[in-house]
Formats: C-alpha cells, structure tokens, sequence
C-alpha cells in the first residue's frame, strides 16, 4: 500500500488497536491531523495542555495496561511534554509519544519551533527515534509500540519531520519485530527459583516485599495466590497500592518514608526479604545500610538493572514477574509450611497494635485522613484513585481502602504536581463505569487546572476533591520540621474561588467545612456526572505521619508530632 | 562506606546507527559515571560498531554502566572484566631542533616511528599499551613536545 507518513501514523494506531489518542495540534503534525479528521477508528481527545496529554495517557495506561498514545507538535508542544515523558519513564508506564518536527531540510537551521527533541527526550524515554524516511516509518512504529509495552515497560518517543508525513512510501504493517539487540529476559531462571524457594522454607521471618512491577505484569493475582498459600506476610510499596485488598489479613500496610511502623518494623526484623517488581527507591529503604539489615534478599525483576543496584540480592532473579511467580508456586506449594510462622505474625500483629495507623480527630475542622476514608466507605471499588503530589497523596496512599491493581494512580518517582487530574481523565476514559476520582491539593490542582475544558468537552466527569489546607502542605511540614517552621513560600492563603472556577468551565463546584457537607456533595457530584470540584477545607497543620526522616532508618520513625 | 575504585575497559558492541553515541556518551554524563576515554569505530563489514570505554569506578558502580548500557536498545553486546589485549595510540609533535636518532629509538622501544618531517617541527607515532604510552609521554619531555595527542583505548578479547 503506496500512503503518505501522516496516513501511515493513522494505519498503524489502528493497527495497534488504539481507540483514543490525547493531543495537541501545530503546524509541524498538521498533516497528521489533517489525516486524524478524515478517520472514525479512534477519538482523539484535544486537552488544553500537552503536558496534560501525556499524562492522560499515562493515566490511560495505567488504568488498562494497555499502551498509552499521545500527540503534539514541535518546539514548544513538545517541551511542554517532556514532564509527562520523565513521569512515564520513572513509573514504567507504556506510552508512546508522537511529535511533529521541522521539515528535514530546516534540521539544524534553528527554523521556527526547532527543538532537538530527541536529544532532550533521549534520557527519559525508554527508546526514541527521529524518523529521517517514510519508509522507516511502520516499522519505527511497530517497534516504538513493542517496546514500550515488553520488558520493563516505558514511554518511547517518535518525532518525525513534517515533509516525512508527506513522503509517499509502502506501508507494510505485517512484518513481525525483529530486534536483533533487544530481547528482554521473561522467564526466570530455574536454578535461582529453586535456591529461592529452598530459602523460603528454611526462613523464619520472610517478608513479601511488593513493588509496582506485579501491577505492570498483570501479577497481582498470583501475589494474592502466592501469600494465601504460604502465608507470609506483605508489605506494599507505594506504586504497589491495590496488590493485595486493603483488608487482606496478610497485608501490613504500606513501607517507608510514610509507611505504617508495623510495616517499616517488619522489614527491619524480616529474615528473608522476597522482592517481587520492586526497585529499593531511597524512600522506601531510608538509610540503606540500616535497610533489613538481617535479612538475606530475593528479588525478582524484569529489569536486570534493578537487581543489586542499592542492595545486594542473595537470589537474584530476572524475569516477568508474572512467569516468576507460576514457577514459584508449584514448588512453594510443596516445600512451604504455612503452619511456621505464627510466632511472626504475632509479632507483626503487636507492632500493628502498638503504633496503627491513625490521626485523632479534634476541633471542628475536618481532617484531611477523615476524608480519604469516607470517600473509601461511600466508593470504595466503585472508585478509581488518582491524586497529585504533596501530604493528600501520602494520605490517599495510607487510609484508601483498595480493593484490587489498577485501582491506585499516582506519580511515584517523578513525583509531578499536576499529574493527578489529566491521569484521572485518562482513567475515567479507559473505566466509564467507575468513578474516576483525583484526590488533590490546593496547590497541584492549579497546575493542570485548564483540563476542566477537556473534561466538559468530552463528558469525562472527573471528581476533584481537593484537601485545602491553603498551603503547598508537603513542603510546609518539611519547613514546620527541618526548618524551624520558616514557611517560606509555601503559605497559599491567596486562592481561587473554586466553584466559580469550576462553574466557569460548565463543571460543578462545592464548598465543603463539614462532614455532612463532604457526604451530601460527593453525592450529588456522583449523581450529575460532570466534571467537579470538590473543594474541602481541612486543618491546616495536619502533618503526614508517621515519618522516616529522609536518609534515617526504617526502624527509627517519627510517630508523632508535637508542637514546641 | 568507601568502594575501591578501579580503572576499567568496557566494549560495547552496538547497532551502527545515528544516535548511538549519544545515548552511550549520555548515560554517562547522566548517571555521574566518569570516562576517561572513548573511541568508536564501525566493524568492517557488518552493521556494528565497536565502542571502546576507558572508566574508574568500584565494582558495583561499574556492574550498574555494564547493565545500564545493556538497557540501551542498540547495543547488542558489552564486554567488560574480559580479557582485553588493549592499545592505545599518541601524536607527538616536537620542534625540528632537538636529536632525531635519540627520538627515533625511543619512538622505536614503543611501536613507533616518525611519521611526518617538516620545516620546524616533526610528528611522531607510536602505538602500545596504554601504560606503556604513559611511560613514552613521560620519557619524551625532554625532548620538549609542542603537542600530543591520544587516541583512547581500543581493546578485543582474547
Ligand atoms: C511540579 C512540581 N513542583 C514542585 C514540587 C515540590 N512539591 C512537592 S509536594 C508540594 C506541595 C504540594 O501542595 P498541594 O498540592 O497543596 O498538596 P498538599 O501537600 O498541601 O496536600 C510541592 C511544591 C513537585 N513535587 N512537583
Ligand atoms: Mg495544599
């Protein structure tokens, strides 16, 4: 089929199966868009924003597993994107990235809106490519999507000059990819699993250490298989949120900077830390040397990388996660005495009792935990999470009650204000049945705030329900803490009016001081199916505890705060 | 803790295309990993290219390059801890007035010879092991070199 590369872009998201595309047009991807008009196979959703468009489709990705698509022209649309590419990057998110460039000829002519995109994306992207011929193009394309979903998933990025989305050129969609230096390892090595295994049974205190990889890998099942069997118990990272329900009796809670002490304690005591897709990130180790310091380590990745970069595993194990698992279970189904280690989940249920999760209620100004609860016990699964970032997102991440993977969306790594409600969009786009919720603050909100036009547009009614505290909350607990409470710059007493402001769009807006206000809004907000916001005033210096001072040990948490 | 630091050749064998260099030079730079030297050249005959890198750094910090630079999806293949016969070649130009017999048997004990003659200066060659190089760079001093240049590393296992 003799087609032009803008026509070959459309063919070959078809053939990808992808039925929305989030976007933003200029003049270096008009002819793709010109060619985008003319097809009925899939919706494009114009956001008001490229950076939104990433991480709708980042939050697209999340939500289905399946790979995200997002397009945007040249120079400053691509800029404008790059934040979503990092975030993807870090949170091994499959997405790929299609921009516009100057036409060939202009390359390295400093023509209008000429940026080197590949240069700049090339160190926060799985793969990138500058398509220099047409005739590259669907296998270009064909790869980019391979390689974003296999292996340790990741955004990849394709730029392509606008005279090659002109360039006439065969399109051939059939060849299977071939790439001869990229062959990702899935299966786990037999040898290693069955150390691994040996050194389960003999371990007196082993700890299920659960990472976002088994959300990636489609492997929470299997996890939830793997502990009822053997009984051990686990601990959750935040980017592994929804694993196991929240309910699970074998679930401590989640580890690390603002993990639960129960679960920061269990690591520090386990004998046997059995790492399933996790990456031992800073904030959930605290100091490394002090980092389950008896403990011998398995830890199974797809990312060979991964493995022994910060701390030194005694049972490597590369593969998918999901592979791993089912030869695992076999043989731990056999060798594994789920009767042993009732002594250690004594122990672990004392550490629970001693310091549980928990906030006190107090005054008559709602608390930000109270919240995030009761949207759990008026939603619970019938709800999708998103957040931003700052203390509302640790707090989501402590007090939701998930029920299952996929439910739980939220910028770990990157740590991107502004993430929450284009993800949220692109969620609610990939689950219309549920409801698609962005738990945010008075800060991050205003980050990505245009998206209300996209969410009215396209009949996406995003909930926002924002924990106002009427300061850039995270980073004031760090100044109330560190700093000897010099709130410089974070106090965000100035702000919108955000009913008006949703009213402005054609959304709805709620003004909530009380319990009964949050309930009787969440309703309604439920019941009109628009976009909404939510806008909660909470207790201003409610900090986020418990805590691990950054680079402190797990075993040493602050627990409470009192003020001098 | 302190790590031993070592000084360490990795060889990357990588698909011949436009961005390679950039990403290899790029991983570098971007994750803090230090290079003293590199040099990158196609494989006769094949669609490779063979990049030779000259790094310090503890065991764990060079295990961390090797699977990093694995991760990158042009590279086929990286030898590194293998064992390398290693060779590195220098330029050196030095003024016509000094003893042409003493420079041509010192360039001699080192692979080389004199490789160009003009009207003030004269441009040697030699090719040796990178210590071996050392040792010639500090041995023609005296004969007071305008300027030398090196041309990193190149290896192949045995
Ligand atoms: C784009 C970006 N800029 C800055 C930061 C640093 N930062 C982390 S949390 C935070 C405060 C967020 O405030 P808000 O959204 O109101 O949430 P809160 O912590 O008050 O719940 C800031 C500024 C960031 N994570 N992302
Ligand atoms: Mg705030």
């Amino acid at each position: 089929m003799q087609i032009s590369g803008a026509q070959m872009v459309i063919e070959a998201l078809i053939a990808e199966e992808v039925e929305v595309v989030f976007g933003y047009p200029g003049g270096a991807i008009m002819n793709v868009y010109d060619e985008i008009y003319k097809q009925r196979s899939f919706q494009h959703i114009l956001t008001r924003h490229e950076q939104a468009a990433v991480h709708a489709a980042e939050g697209y990705a999340k939500a289905t597993g399946k790979v995200g698509v997002a397009m945007i022209t040249s120079g400053p649309g691509f800029t404008n994107g790059v934040t979503g590419l990092a975030d993807a990057y870090m949170d091994s998110i499959p997405l790929v990235l299609i921009s516009g460039q100057v036409p060939m000829s202009l390359i390295g002519t400093d023509a209008f809106q000429e940026i080197d995109a590949v240069g700049i994306s090339r160190p926060c992207t799985k793969h990138n490519y500058l398509v220099t011929d047409a005739a590259d193009l669907p296998r270009i394309l064909k790869e980019a999507f391979y390689i974003a979903r296999t292996g340790r998933p990741g955004p990849v990025h394709v730029d392509i000059p606008k005279d090659v989305t002109a360039q006439i050129a065969t399109f051939d969609y059939s060849k299977e990819v071939e790439l001869e230096t990229y062959k990702p390892t899935t299966k786990g090595n037999t040898r290693q699993i069955k150390k691994a295994i040996d050194a389960i049974a003999a371990a007196k205190r082993p700890l299920l250490y659960l990472g976002g990889g088994i959300i990636n890998a489609n492997a929470a099942e299997l996890v939830r298989e793997f502990s009822r069997m053997t009984q051990i118990p686990a601990v959750e990272t935040f980017m592994a949120r929804g694993t196991l329900r929240y309910d699970d009796p074998l679930l401590i809670s989640m580890l690390g900077m603002h993990g639960s002490y129960a679960a920061n304690m269990a690591m520090s005591e386990t004998d046997l830390v059995i790492g399933l897709g996790a990456r031992f990130d800073d904030r959930v180790t605290g100091k490394l040397s002090e980092f389950a310091k008896n403990a011998q380590i398995i830890h199974v990745d797809i990312d060979p990388a991964s493995i022994s970069k910060l701390v030194n595993a005694h049972f490597p194990i590369v593969g998918d996660v999901k592979n791993v698992l089912e030869q695992m279970i076999p043989l731990a189904k056999e060798q594994v005495d789920p009767a042993r280690y009732e002594s250690w989940h004594n122990t672990i249920a004392n550490f629970n009792k001693l310091h549980p999760l928990s906030y006190t209620e107090e005054g008559d100004r709602l608390k930000p935990q109270w919240v995030v609860e009761r949207i759990g016990q008026l939603l619970g699964d019938d709800a999708n999470i998103s957040t931003d970032v700052g203390q509302h997102q640790m707090w989501t991440a402590q007090f939701y009650p998930f029920t299952r993977p996929r439910q739980w969306v939220s910028s770990g790594g990157l740590g991107t204000m502004g993430f929450g409600f284009p993800a949220a969009l692109g969620v609610k786009r990939a689950d219309m049945d549920r409801v698609s919720i962005n738990i945010t603050g008075d800060g991050s909100i205003l980050m990505n705030i245009q998206e209300l036009m996209t969410a009215v547009e396209y009949k996406l009614p995003v909930i926002n329900v924002i924990l106002n505290n009427n300061f850039l909350g995270m980073v004031r607990q760090w100044q109330t803490l560190f700093y000897d409470k010099r709130h410089s710059s974070t106090d965000l007493s100035i702000q919108p009016d955000f009913v008006k402001l949703a009213e402005a769009f054609g959304g709805v807006g709620y003004r909530v001081n009380t319990k009964e206000e949050f309930d009787a809004a969440l309703k309604d907000a439920v019941e009109k199916n628009v976009v909404a916001i939510i806008d909660v005033v909470v207790n201003r210096f409610e900090n986020v505890l418990p805590m691990v001072p950054a680079g402190g040990s797990l075993f040493n948490m602050m627990l409470e705060y009192k003020e001098k | 803790m302190m790590e031993q630091t070592e000084r360490r050749v990795i060889s990357v064998i990588v698909m011949n295309e436009a961005s390679v260099l950039s990403r290899i030079a790029g991983l570098f730079s971007g994750r803090g990993y230090n290079i003293e030297s590199l040099t990158v050249a196609p494989i006769p005959e094949s669609k490779y290219s063979r990049i030779t890198i000259v790094t310090a750094g503890s065991v764990r910090v060079v295990e961390q390059i090797t699977k990093q630079l694995h991760k990158l999806i042009p590279v086929l293949r990286v030898y590194e801890h293998a064992d390398l016969v290693e060779t590195e070649m220098a330029l050196v130009k030095i003024p016509m007035n000094e003893s042409l017999g003493d420079i041509e048997a010192l360039t001699h004990a080192y692979n080389g010879r004199i490789v160009n003659v003009g009207s003030d200066t004269m441009i040697v060659m030699i090719s040796d092991e990178p210590m071996r190089v050392n040792h010639f760079l500090e041995a023609i001093k005296r004969f007071h070199p305008k300027e030398i240049v090196r041309s990193g590393s190149v290896a192949l296992e045995r």
